[in-house]
């Protein structure tokens, strides 16, 4: 190491040019603006080689090489486009659709379908290879994610995000030749496996082999039922993901549009989960206080359900330093179905909790036996997905980008710029950090941005003075990084709050995100990272910026709950975890 | 780190009493050892050649011990046409389907076996007696089509003769039990 890359001359396309060596045809013909053709190829993931789309013609070899996962060499030759090469490239992909599923105007993913995409560009225009097409059973067994083989290409993108990105390793291609099927060890359901239900599968499937479990079809029935109170609840990050749906740049904040758009549809309260997150905010503050002084630290956040269930699948014995707050989801369905139902006198199970998640993990969650009231009555009644919203608003007829702004509703929907910044990595810590620095000095903070928190990319870790102490906090999102963090605070390592989410960029780029235009990767750091920028955009601009400074905070603490950490706010704000079988191998 | 939320302890338990001594003395000797991972096939081996087959009870606690991801274990299991995953039948049924055989019409008399017992290649009976399994030549063209059920030969059979052969080892299977 330490010497310089050796420089290789080839030629594509007649081209002259000369790229390091170790270079791939694919990236080395990037640089002269050729985009090769691919599918099972992702640059964030391990080679694969076994779709067989990017094939290039190399001079002298007799056969084609897959651009993806050859390396240049000196004086080599590379055709990329040639008759014969289109031909061959056309019918492979023309293989893969004779043994798919063509109900493309059926499909969810209709439009946005990777293997649509590539069929056109290929030139399929017609079939000749009909012949044996396999048949396998969909698998609904899953609250967030549904299996249907029969979409399944076996480009084995989704075997490794679960395993690479993730950690999960709970998905590896069964069987062999035209049998081969993806799925959880043994074939199992997805309910039996170690999945954590975090939707990274759904997101890097270029088809709709992996898909979110329909929710809107009881938000429908719910809204057209006069009996119904229908209230809806939007994630921070959904504001800044949902205008791509409606060909916004990414990044748009679009908060009001969204509220407007979510009362046409026939909401009858529209709240805000950032409101939830403020409570949790200050829940956690106080949780953390509690624990500098008893332990267990460090404190682990526990908003990103997908972490709470690797937790309890692959960690358990971490369980103790999980803060037992509620998500912000979960807190504020509560809050419905309790003190805004008091309030204005509906009885709660006329209540229907609708909550619109970057996130398919929370579509378990919601059906945690722990977030049902004693009676059986479920706090959130459905999760939509942000992609699940952008259809049914597109579906309502509503032209999203016309919309005049609309607020979110009282008492509900009133939050602190510290509850926005909750849908991106490094939000929480920072959140955390704003309330617990004057909980702790009794003053107000000297400052407001801990920008040292705020990096897109998957672990940091940083020192904060809070009065006389200095606070050791970690941050991780994707579980392959949450686990280096875990591993360190297992070895004995000091740390006093670790915040993880999930997904890759944090809710951002959660599993229930729109899926992104063609020719721009999935989990694309900047596309995440320019998502993030909106929330923090909406944070700078309040000018109510901490959690414990919302008034509609404060009215819920003296009115209902009679304070942080009291009885009633344990009762109804907190919630407990346990070690779950199968447990998965770290 | 004792929190009583940790359950390993049960997990490994149940997982070394599932495959018995000699199977963990092996992992154990493999996980000594660098990359000791990419000994999962002889694993696998061991505890087929101790088993006779892999259930997911077994595949499970191989991946725990081993700590390779239960999908990757049941992936290769799945992948090798040597593992079987079903417990094999008290008498295995090998019909030849070598030329001489085929030729004499041994696809009939697989045919016939496959529909006396409802079950096909590789598979094992609901009553554990039968496990059906295809051959390429046992060497006794002379008799062809041949069966081997256990290992005892039939010569020159005839779909006909079927289930008057099965019946011969049904009854024997359920003396023996």
């Amino acid at each position: 190491m330490g010497k310089k890359k050796q420089k290789i001359s080839l030629k594509i396309d007649d081209v002259a040019i000369q790229v390091d060596a170790g270079t791939t045809i694919m990236d080395a013909a990037e640089n002269l603006g050729i985009r090769i053709p691919r599918l099972c190829y992702h640059p964030d993931l391990s080679l694969a080689g076994s779709c067989r789309v990017c094939i290039v013609d190399v001079k002298g070899m007799g056969y084609y090489l897959a651009a993806c996962s050859s390396q240049v060499w000196e004086g080599m030759e590379v055709q990329t486009n040639s008759p014969e090469i289109r031909q061959a490239r056309r019918d492979i992909v023309e293989l893969l659709c004779d043994n798919h599923n063509m109900d493309c105007q059926t499909c969810e993913r209709d439009g946005h379908c990777e293997l649509q995409n590539l069929a056109y560009s290929m030139g399929v225009r017609a079939r000749h290879f009909a012949g044996k097409r396999k048949r396998l059973p969909l698998e609904m067994s899953s609250h967030s994610v549904v299996r249907d083989s029969e979409k399944c290409v076996l480009c084995g993108r989704c075997v490794r995000v679960c395993a690479e990105i993730q950690g999960v390793h709970n998905l590896s291609q069964h069987g062999r030749g035209f049998t081969t099927v993806v799925g959880p060890a043994h074939m199992a359901n997805m309910d039996d496996s170690v999945c954590i239900q975090c939707g990274q599968c759904i997101n890097v499937c270029p088809t709709a082999a992996f898909l979110e479990k329909r929710g809107s079809s009881a938000v429908w029935e719910a809204i057209a039922n006069p009996e119904m109170h229908v209230v809806v609840q939007t994630a921070p990050s959904i504001r800044a993901a949902i205008g791509e749906g409606f060909g916004l740049p990414p990044g748009t904040p679009a908060t009001g549009q969204m509220v407007t758009a979510l009362r046409r549809l026939g909401f009858d309260r529209v709240f805000d989960t950032d409101f939830g997150a403020d409570l949790t905010i200050i829940e956690e503050a106080h949780e953390f206080l509690t624990r500098l002084k008893e332990g267990p630290l460090p404190m682990i956040t526990s908003c990103s359900p997908g972490w709470v269930s690797f937790m309890e699948k692959f960690y358990p014995e971490l369980i103790p330093h999980a803060s037992t707050c509620r998500s912000p989801m979960s807190m504020l369905s509560v809050l419905s179905k309790t003190y805004y139902a008091e309030k204005m006198g509906i009885d709660p199970k006329k209540i229907f909790m609708v909550a619109v998640m970057p996130c398919v993990a929370k579509k378990f969650e919601a059906r945690r036996p722990e977030h049902y009231m004693a009676d059986g009555t479920p706090y959130t009644d459905t999760v939509l997905t942000t992609r699940e919203l952008i259809w049914m608003i597109k579906c309502y007829g509503i032209n999203f980008t016309a919309l005049p702004p609309g607020e979110f509703d009282a008492p509900l929907g009133l939050a602190s710029g510290a509850g926005d910044i909750f849908g991106i990595t490094g939000g929480v810590m920072e959140a955390t950090l704003r309330a617990a620095s004057e909980l702790v000095t009794g003053k107000p903070a000297d400052r407001l941005d801990f920008t040292e928190v705020r990096d897109v990319r998957g672990l940091r870790e940083t020192y904060v003075a809070i009065g006389d102490r200095s606070i050791h906090v970690g941050v991780a999102n994707g579980l392959t990084n949450a686990k280096l963090l875990l591993d360190r605070i297992k070895g004995g390592e000091e740390f006093h709050v670790i915040e993880v989410m999930a997904c890759p960029g944090g809710c951002c780029g959660g599993g229930g995100q729109p899926y992104p235009p063609e020719g721009v990767k999935v989990l694309d750091v900047d596309w995440l990272f320019r998502r993030g920028k909106a929330l923090y955009t909406i944070d700078s601009g309040k000018t109510l910026r901490k959690s414990y400074e919302n008034p509609a905070i404060e009215e819920v603490y003296s009115s209902y709950l009679g304070g942080p950490g009291t009885e009633k706010a344990h009762e109804l704000l907190h919630t407990h975890y346990q070690a779950r079988q199968p447990r998965g191998v770290r | 780190m004792s929190t009583g939320t940790d359950n390993w302890g049960q997990v490994e338990a149940a997982a070394k009493f599932v495959l018995g001594e000699a199977v963990v003395a092996l992992i154990e000797k493999c996980r000594r050892e660098p990359h000791g991972e990419s000994q999962l096939i002889a694993v696998l081996h061991k505890v087929q050649s101790q088993y006779g087959y892999l259930s997911e009870t077994h595949l499970d606690a191989v991946a725990q011990l081993m700590q390779v991801p239960a999908a990757t274990v049941s992936g290769v299991a799945s992948f090798y046409h040597f593992f079987r995953l079903q417990p094999r039948g008290k008498f295995v049924i090998n019909v030849c389907l070598g030329t001489a055989c085929y030729v004499k019409g041994a696809d009939r008399v697989a045919q016939k076996v496959i529909d006396e017992l409802g079950i096909t290649w590789g598979e094992t009976s609901k009553d554990g007696v039968f496990t059906l399994e295809a051959a390429r030549c046992l060497g006794t063209c002379g008799l062809a089509p041949v069966v081997m059920i256990g290992d005892e030969i039939h010569g020159d059979v005839t779909p006909d003769q079927v289930p008057a052969l099965l019946g011969k080892y049904l009854k024997k299977a359920k003396q023996r039990s």
